[in-house]
């Protein structure tokens, strides 16, 4: 009997759901980890997506409507990420999706939105699986950050050609996409361009402890060590670097943006480069303004992620007005439509496969603060 | 390292028979009280010591009493349940921004890290307090067990906790005091992997809680040397394989090594074989 | 005429279960999204149901189900898109029969696994029997995650994509009905009674002249058989599959679920594991939005409170009488 009772108090709300749609009004929903590993990630999202809708708002919404919102928790699992897609597809019936986060959460996610016809734009996801799957381009599914292999090629080149090192070493993360694509994508192309990658391994999600593999990468004397993780992981492998006694130039690509890397590393990351999708002491000024927006409201300045989010927010805004409806179907021929859209993280344009081209930052750690170095094209 | 959190397992599992699965995140908790007192209230070394083991300490008996005392008697299982139900509990919360936070949070190092290189083998002096607090522990553990009053209590406990009762051992205070002492090992390696790998977050007792805890399996639960020699034993092989075999399986070796020995020895290297009673 | 009676007995449960959910599909009521989460409810419970005839019914220890899970998940998976991949999607040549067969090799991969993981573990006792499993856990977990340098078509650390969307209604429930049925009759066979025996007292049982080596490999092998099979639907429910999904914590789950609803008791699996996706799912409906992120603050909270209300269960020893055990208790 208990049984039925709770049943039916969760039933309940399924059922009466059926939300009655002003004409004045459109809904969007937001998929981002708010609980689990990535929660630090996923609520840098969320508030970023909150400032560019309220900033919508306060103009007098989009294309005559005001903009309401759904946000659902995936915590970064790929089967939650599909129950929250298919909720707010089925239930809340939003007429455009922001997210996922993590591509792991994205790819699901990708699935149900194609089936159902609605737009989607990731504003983080960098696996290429998700807008093309086995060949198959997914129409709905779009995505305003650039792609794993992009950030592996420049940071290749950029080894090669500006930092002139030939012999570079690779350890990444074997159970994690991100960290593995980048790394492949590099031994690759650093190989294209002349180079030669001396120690390519791996690790696990949980290890914390390098000798082992920094041993290796010492004698396989590499001068160069490419390091595609999160801070939190890069951090680690520097400092423990350091003690260790190897000398190398590390490079990364976006994972390293945080101000706890130096934090974690202190001295052992001095001199580092990684790519990123912008870096905060750019002084464009849509940068300053950004940077000065979020500060205000939630006191620290916003990382890579939550500004990539509130540009892909915008960039779905943007598209909205552009359709001028909240017909799916006219959203998402907007969007693919969209070409040089300036964002605070640069200009982008959505290709053919609904990503987008736009160019990196590559950034130097330098006196424990982040120095801008230059914009790289694709 | 996994030593410290090993002990920790070994000895609720002797006494209680339960394997603790919140054992990790007791030994989390200690990291990030360690990490308070250092940022915010600028305590000295031994002082953060203390903080840290006695928090995870009085942690645990708050768990012991609320979550597993009530399940004594009932089927084992149910206590493993509310084990894995308080863990994640203590993740998911702690996660919460009125309490930890999400963060992975830079733990400051109280000390220069120095490193000696001695015949082609690189030592730091972090490795080198661990390996005494480890030795420290491992000693003061061996004398309260075998040579105090509290320490008889616990073998009789481990022994028969009826009959141990009847001969007028406070079992509930016992076992409080089992748990409090495996967590305030578990709080004081949570100190010193702060400082060995700066770097703490919410989930980080998952991956050494359950390392720990194969550990303590390998060198025969409920043993405390055997704690010692489990945890000495999966971090040889760990590097080990990183080193001469593939970095990608390393896992998956360690546990198949785990898997062949309990096949070889059924209750791991230094555990008792218990025969069974008809 | 007994078989008829039989079939009848099969075709009843199925059509009470999957008619009204079906109906209120189609009729709107029910959006997609609670069909999903049925489907997945009753997925959950087939895999719970095998490990309660592992644990429950034969007490043998294991922390590797999802493990299981995740090679019969893997497994149809694979051959569904190997034969569309053949064939081409238009082409599609009797699906259903596809989609069956791979769910069975599905089944029929996880359960000789099992057979080849146990009949050197299941040598090990209790908690130590735990320990093999779960570690089998963590090794399945790195082949997963590796598993694109042997083929690339299973996607390693990135995922596998591309599979067809086959799992509907009437598969899972028939599913579901399928493992209710089979494992109800299996316990109550001599079989069955052989596994209870060994959970009660194994050196009884031996004594009693039951080969308890050969019948703890059967009931093991025939539990991860149902989580292969739970696996294969899954796979074409969701059309990703992610290593992460099938690691060591996913075990815990459904080790919960089979210990909330009571060991050796199919009733109990049945309720807890609907309330168990219910409840995880109903969450996101019924928390304000801004309290979505104590969704699993709550969830521990709840089961620790739960076991310790019902230590043995939600149900305890009741089960509905179709299910009941004529012959003990």
């Amino acid at each position: 009997m208990k049984r039925a009772t709770l049943l039916l108090a969760f039933l309940f709300p399924a059922l009466a759901a059926v939300v009655p749609s002003h004409a004045k009004e459109i809904k969007i929903g937001l998929i981002t980890p708010l609980s689990g590993d990535v929660k630090t990630y996923g609520e840098s999202v969320r508030n970023s997506f909150l400032i560019a809708v309220e900033e919508a708002n306060a103009k007098g919404g989009v294309a005559g409507m005001k903009i309401t919102y759904v946000i659902q928790d995936d915590r970064n699992d790929a089967t939650e990420a599909a129950n929250a897609a298919n909720l707010l597809v089925n239930q809340h019936r939003v007429k455009a999706i922001v997210g996922a986060v993590t591509s792991k959460a994205t790819i699901p996610v990708s699935d149900i939105i194609q089936a159902a016809k609605i737009p989607t734009l990731t504003p983080t996801a960098t696996n290429p699986k998700v807008t093309v799957a086995d060949g198959k381009r997914k129409d709905y599914m779009f995505r305003s950050c650039f792609i794993d292999p992009f950030q592996g090629m420049v940071m290749a080149k950029f080894s090669c050609e500006t930092l002139k090192k030939k012999h570079a070493a690779v350890l990444f993360d074997a159970s994690n996409d991100y960290s593995k694509g980048t790394a492949e994508v590099f031994r690759d192309a650093f190989g294209k361009q002349g180079g030669k990658v001396a120690a390519f391994e791996s690790y696990g999600k949980d290890d914390v402890d390098f000798s082992a593999l920094l041993t290796k990468v010492k004698a396989s004397g590499a001068d160069l060590l490419f390091l595609p993780d999160y801070y939190n992981k890069v951090g680690l492998i520097a400092k423990q670097a350091q003690e260790k006694g190897l000398k190398v130039q590390l490079v990364g690509p976006d994972g390293w943006d945080s101000p706890d890397l130096v934090k974690i590393a202190g001295s052992a990351i001095e001199g580092g480069y990684f790519s990123n999708h912008y870096s905060p002491d750019d002084r464009r000024p849509e940068v300053v303004a950004w940077v000065k927006k979020y500060k205000e409201k939630h006191g620290q300045v916003p990382d890579a992620l939550g500004t990539l989010a509130y540009d892909g927010t915008k960039l779905l805004i943007e598209a909205i007005r552009k359709a001028g409806s909240d017909d799916p179907r006219k959203i998402r021929d907007a969007l693919a439509s969209i070409t040089d859209f300036h964002g605070v993280t640069g200009k982008s344009t959505l290709d053919r496969n609904g990503d987008s081209i736009k160019s990196a930052a590559i950034v130097k750690i330098e006196g424990g603060k982040q120095k801008f170095v230059k914009m790289v094209n694709p | 390292m996994y030593a410290l959190i090993a002990l920790g397992y070994t000895m609720v599992y002797g006494i209680v028979r339960l394997i603790n699965f919140a054992h990790g995140d007791v030994f989390m908790v200690g990291a990030f009280l360690a990490f308070y007192s250092v940022e915010k209230l600028h305590l000295p070394l031994p002082a953060v010591f203390a903080v840290a083991a006695g928090g995870s300490a009085f942690l645990a008996v708050v768990i012991e009493r609320v979550a597993y005392r009530p399940l004594r008697n009932a089927p084992k299982i149910a206590a493993l349940i509310t084990a894995i139900g308080v863990s994640l509990f203590l993740e998911y919360f702690t996660a919460l921004h009125q309490v930890f936070g999400p963060n992975y949070y830079a733990f400051p190092r109280p000390f220069q890290v120095v490193s000696l290189e001695i015949g082609g083998i690189t030592v730091t002096n972090i490795q080198g307090i661990i390996l005494l607090a480890t030795l420290v522990s491992l000693g003061v553990l061996q004398y309260v067990v075998h040579r105090t009053k509290v320490g008889r209590g616990m073998r009789a406990v481990s022994h028969d906790d009826v009959t141990a009762g009847l001969m007028g051992v406070n079992v509930n205070a016992v076992i409080s005091f089992t748990f409090a002492l495996g967590a305030a090992l578990a709080g004081v390696g949570g100190v010193l992997y702060g400082i060995a790998y700066p770097q703490i977050n919410t989930f980080m007792g998952v991956m050494p809680g359950l390392k720990a805890f194969t550990a303590a399996v390998l060198g025969g639960i409920g043993s405390i040397p055997g704690a010692v020699l489990g945890a000495l034993i999966m971090g040889q092989s760990e590097t080990m394989t990183t080193a001469y075999l593939s970095s990608t399986y390393r896992d998956g070796i360690a546990f198949v090594l785990l898997i062949a020995v309990l096949l070889w020895k059924p209750t791991g290297i230094l555990g008792k074989a218990r025969t069974e009673k008809v | 005429m007994t078989w008829l009676k039989n079939i009848a007995k099969a075709i009843l449960p199925f059509v009470l279960l999957s008619g009204p959910v079906m109906f209120l599909s189609a009729s709107e009521i029910l959006n997609p999204y609670w069909v999903q989460i049925f489907q997945l409810a009753c997925i959950v419970a087939i895999s719970a149901l095998g490990l309660n005839l592992i644990y429950g019914f034969t007490g043998l220890f294991s922390l590797g189900h999802a493990a299981f899970y995740g090679v019969g998940a893997y497994t149809a998976a694979l051959l569904t898109k190997l034969y569309i991949g053949a064939y081409g999607d238009e082409a599609v040549f009797a699906t259903g029969a596809v989609f069956l067969g791979s769910l069975l090799a599905g089944g029929g991969a996880a359960a000789l696994l099992a057979c080849l993981v146990g009949l050197p573990t299941l040598r090990l006792t209790s908690d130590y029997l735990g320990i093999a499993t779960l570690g089998f856990g963590v090794i399945m977990k790195v082949l997963f995650d590796n598993a694109d340098s042997f083929l690339p078509q299973l996607g390693g650390a990135r995922g596998m994509t591309g599979i067809q969307r086959m799992t509907g209604v009437p598969w899972t429930v028939a599913a579901l009905v399928a493992a209710i049925l089979v494992i109800r009759n299996l316990v109550h066979s001599t079989y069955g009674r052989a596994l209870v025996a060994i959970r009660e007292d194994e050196v009884a049982a031996a004594a009693m002249g039951i080969d308890t080596f050969r019948y703890k490999v059967i009931g093991f092998t025939a539990g991860c058989a149902f989580a292969g099979v739970a696996g294969g639907l899954y796979a074409h429910l969701y059309t990703f599959l992610h290593p992460s999904t099938f690691d060591f914590l996913k075990s815990f789950d459904v080790l919960m679920i089979v210990v909330l609803g009571g060991l050796g008791n199919l009733t109990g699996t049945l309720a807890a594991s609907f309330a168990w996706v219910f409840l995880l799912e109903g969450m996101r409906v019924a928390l304000p939005p801004e309290y979505i992120e104590f969704r699993w603050v709550l969830i521990p909270l709840l089961l620790i409170v739960t076991m310790l209300v019902r230590p043995r269960g939600l149900f305890g020893v009741r089960e509905i009488p179709f299910l009941r055990n004529k012959v003990y208790r």
